[in-house]
């Protein structure tokens, strides 16, 4: 069943498949439960990097002050590496085998292999968190040298890439399969593209982490003199921000997805959306530079044309996907009938379906929030009012929290109860899961910016500097800033909780659907069933969504050039 | 539907919308610029971060501040680090290391002073406050800056780069003069 023979083209290895009642895709059911595996892994590392990403916020929160200075450096190392890598890492797996064995009807290519990388990467997961916990590792997710951690902290994270690196191959595998075995007709899915943009970014990602990381662990070992501290941080960031490379094409695609599922929607043109993918693919790679702007030993040449993906090619990738998205939602709308007026189809969308509303929420924030702001953090000159204040978290909490974590959430309202057929516990608490979520996420990166601004430095246990030997306030602003971020944590976490409740609650005890004809309580768009009718929106006039992206415009440019205006009141530089 | 195969198979033939076609422009376009006024405010700006930078051994670096410290110093703070007004437009020394930056600077307003900046040990970040002024310090890099004080007063220097257990206690002071 698992033998894997894709020499001879058309020859079908046995494979158990079953067919989904309500949306009429073929599952394979290897890949079904490698998805259920690889998605409650994310889920477990989710709840322990977000418990510690409270006791973080708990601790930065100067009326709190929670955690004693050690525990605050080995707590915010953990909350790194298991939100931002093993959460989102896991979910991404999980979302590969989704969108090439689901979506195009195949069987899983090898599975055996794929559980074997789904082992490995457990393994390294939980080898770094022991790492950390033992206390000698508190090194924070980027282990700059001549910082040294651990041997196992490295160790940890190389099989876990290794093993993610098996999961990207099992998708190409995949891919191979079901074009050999002609499971689909013409070409692949826009989601399946989008995966696809995804993993061939995480190729990337993965060799830099694996070049960067092997020569830095057999140097914790006593076998390498020494880890070069500037060229580390140029491949490392070729992990590290490309990384969150994959998460945005990763959820870009759960958009999609989201949109077809909960209200029929369809690419307004083929063609638009995929280049915007394919820009990605080209450009985005070039973001190691968002990291080097404000260090020594790069030209000002190669930060402009680094920092900018080459001309913001790659963010114009994002901001095609920030109108077509909202297109095909209203254009989906306008034909299920809210015609009037510029937001019918807004308002009247399934806002009380989490996966709706989730999506759109992490839509919303990721372009307003953590777009707007990488763009100008990652302005050559801008990057000095910011780098390494708590505005960079603020950022990266934007995209990857509201925007990347946000999608996923919304995403498991659906593989619930298609994957693992169990339909959504407590569908009131659900409803207003997103929310509580979207609120607090959005919140704690508004505040984080806030407090950037105002010259608060991340990962900084005291920022009253008591004990320092030339102590000097911070604004109070700061402060200010720093209590409601904690605040905003707390909704976020209790979002958090919430989700993990109802997720661990539907698992266990929701109402199996593969036995009976019960509909689902957050249904499943009847065209999304319709398999026949598909292809590109026809022309329609979408001025719900022109009005939209024209405010998000306008607020891109007024805070662009409102930093422009910081930067040229600082002190002279040259 | 986003998932399942386009219907025209021919999909890359299909005519664009024209809302897609006027976003693209626009948003080409808004890059563009981006792009260009990073380049035009070297020209234009006042503010931009000097790459010079030469490779320096930390016990090389930390000769070299140290005979800049005796050779200009002027007061002793708290805990005997000295307070060094070094002329302006001279070159100025200034180190990071497990917990502190060192010396105390005292510079004039509106005198342009070449600042180096060094790691003994680990990476720090120069973290000027609250001014805002955010740049990353290496071990093994010398970067020189050419910094001149706009305003008056004691200014702090926080760490902004993770280094350990002490990172929260590790400052240092600019003092702004007349």
């Amino acid at each position: 069943m698992t033998a894997i023979d894709v020499s001879h083209p058309g020859s079908r290895v046995a494979a158990a498949f079953r067919t989904c009642r309500f949306t009429g895709l073929k599952v394979d059911i290897a890949a079904q439960r490698l998805i259920m595996a690889n998605a409650v892994a994310a889920v477990i590392f989710l709840a322990v990097g977000g418990l510690m990403g409270l006791l973080v916020a708990l601790t930065r929160w100067p009326a709190v002050h929670l955690l004693p200075s050690e525990w605050f450096y080995l707590v915010l190392t953990g909350h790194g590496a298991n939100v931002l890598l093993f959460w989102i890492i896991f979910f991404e797996i999980a979302i590969l085998y989704f969108g090439s064995a689901v979506l195009l009807g195949s069987r899983l290519a090898a599975p055996r292999i794929a559980w074997a990388a789904f082992a490995l990467m457990v393994v390294g997961a939980i080898m770094t968190n022991v790492a950390v916990f033992q206390g000698d590792s508190s090194v924070m997710f980027t282990s700059y040298p001549p910082m040294q951690a651990a041997p196992n902290f490295y160790l940890g994270l190389i099989l876990f890439a290794v093993g993610a690196l098996l999961g990207v191959g099992i998708f190409f595998g995949t891919l191979v399969v079901a074009h050999a075995e002609r499971t689909y007709e013409g070409s692949i899915p826009l989601v399946t593209f989008g995966a696809l943009t995804a993993a061939i970014i995480a190729v990337f990602t993965l060799a830099s982490g694996a070049i960067i990381l092997v020569p830095t662990w057999l140097w914790s070992l006593g076998l390498v003199a020494e880890i070069d501290p500037l060229m580390y941080k140029v491949v490392w960031w070729g992990m590290g921000h490309s990384s969150q490379q994959i998460n945005v094409a990763a959820h870009v695609s759960v958009w999609y997805a989201i949109g077809a599922l909960a209200i029929g929607a369809k690419p307004l043109s083929e063609k638009v959306s995929r280049t915007a993918f394919l820009l990605y693919i080209l450009f985005l790679q070039l973001a190691s530079a968002h990291h080097l702007l404000a260090d020594p030993g790069m030209s000002a040449t190669w930060k402009i044309v680094n920092t900018s993906y080459l001309m913001y090619l790659a963010v114009l990738g994002s901001l095609i996907h920030g109108l077509t998205v909202p297109g095909a939602l209203e254009a989906a709308q306008r034909r299920n009938g809210y015609t009037k007026g510029a937001f019918e189809w807004l308002r009247k969308a399934p806002w009380g379906n989490p996966a709706f509303s989730g999506m759109f929420l992490s839509l919303v924030m990721f372009g307003f929030i953590g777009g707007i702001s990488g763009v100008v953090l990652g302005t050559e000159q801008l990057n000095l009012l910011m780098h390494n204040t708590i505005y960079v978290p603020g950022h990266f909490h934007g995209t990857v929290v509201a925007g990347t974590t946000l999608a996923f959430m919304a995403m498991t309202y659906y593989v619930l109860p298609l994957i693992f057929q169990r339909d959504i516990v407590w569908p009131k608490l659900a409803r207003w899961q997103p929310y509580l979520f979207g609120i607090g996420a959005g919140g704690i990166s508004l505040f984080m910016m806030g407090a950037g601004t105002l010259g608060v430095p991340r990962r900084h246990w005291d920022i009253t500097l008591t004990d320092a030997m030339h102590p000097f306030d911070l604004p109070s602003g700061g402060f200010l800033m720093m209590g409601l971020n904690g605040m905003a944590a707390v909704i976020a976490a209790a979002g958090g909780i919430l989700y993990i409740v109802i997720t661990v609650g539907t698992v266990l005890w929701g109402k199996r659907l593969d036995k009976g004809e019960a509909p689902l309580t957050f249904p499943v768009h009847k065209q999304a069933a319709a398999v026949a009718e598909y292809g590109s929106h026809a022309t329609v006039k979408l001025p719900g969504t022109i009005i939209l992206v024209s405010i998000f415009f306008l607020s891109f440019v007024l805070y662009y050039f409102v930093n422009w205006k910081y930067l040229s009141e600082i002190w002279l530089l040259r | 539907m986003a998932i399942s195969p386009p219907r025209n198979r021919l999909w890359w033939n299909e005519p664009i919308e024209r809302v897609e076609i006027g976003w693209i422009v626009v948003a080409f376009l808004w890059g563009l610029f981006m792009f260009v006024f990073m380049i035009a405010w070297h020209f234009i700006g006042e503010q931009n971060l000097s790459t010079e930078t030469y490779r320096i051994t930390p016990a090389a670096y930390e000769e070299k501040v140290i005979a800049f410290a005796e050779k200009y110093q002027v007061d002793e703070e708290a805990g005997g680090v000295p307070v060094v007004r070094p002329p302006a437009g001279e070159d100025v020394y200034l180190l990071a290391r497990l917990w502190e930056w060192w010396p105390v600077l005292e510079l004039k307003k509106d005198q342009s002073y070449r600042i180096h900046l060094s790691s003994l040990d680990w990476q720090h970040g120069f973290s000027l406050q609250p001014v805002n002024i955010n740049i990353s310090v290496h071990p093994g890099y010398e970067q020189i800056i050419t910094l001149t004080p706009t305003q008056t007063g004691d200014f702090g220097i926080a760490c902004n780069e993770y280094c350990g257990i002490g990172h929260h206690v590790m400052t240092g002071r600019i003092r702004v003069i007349e």
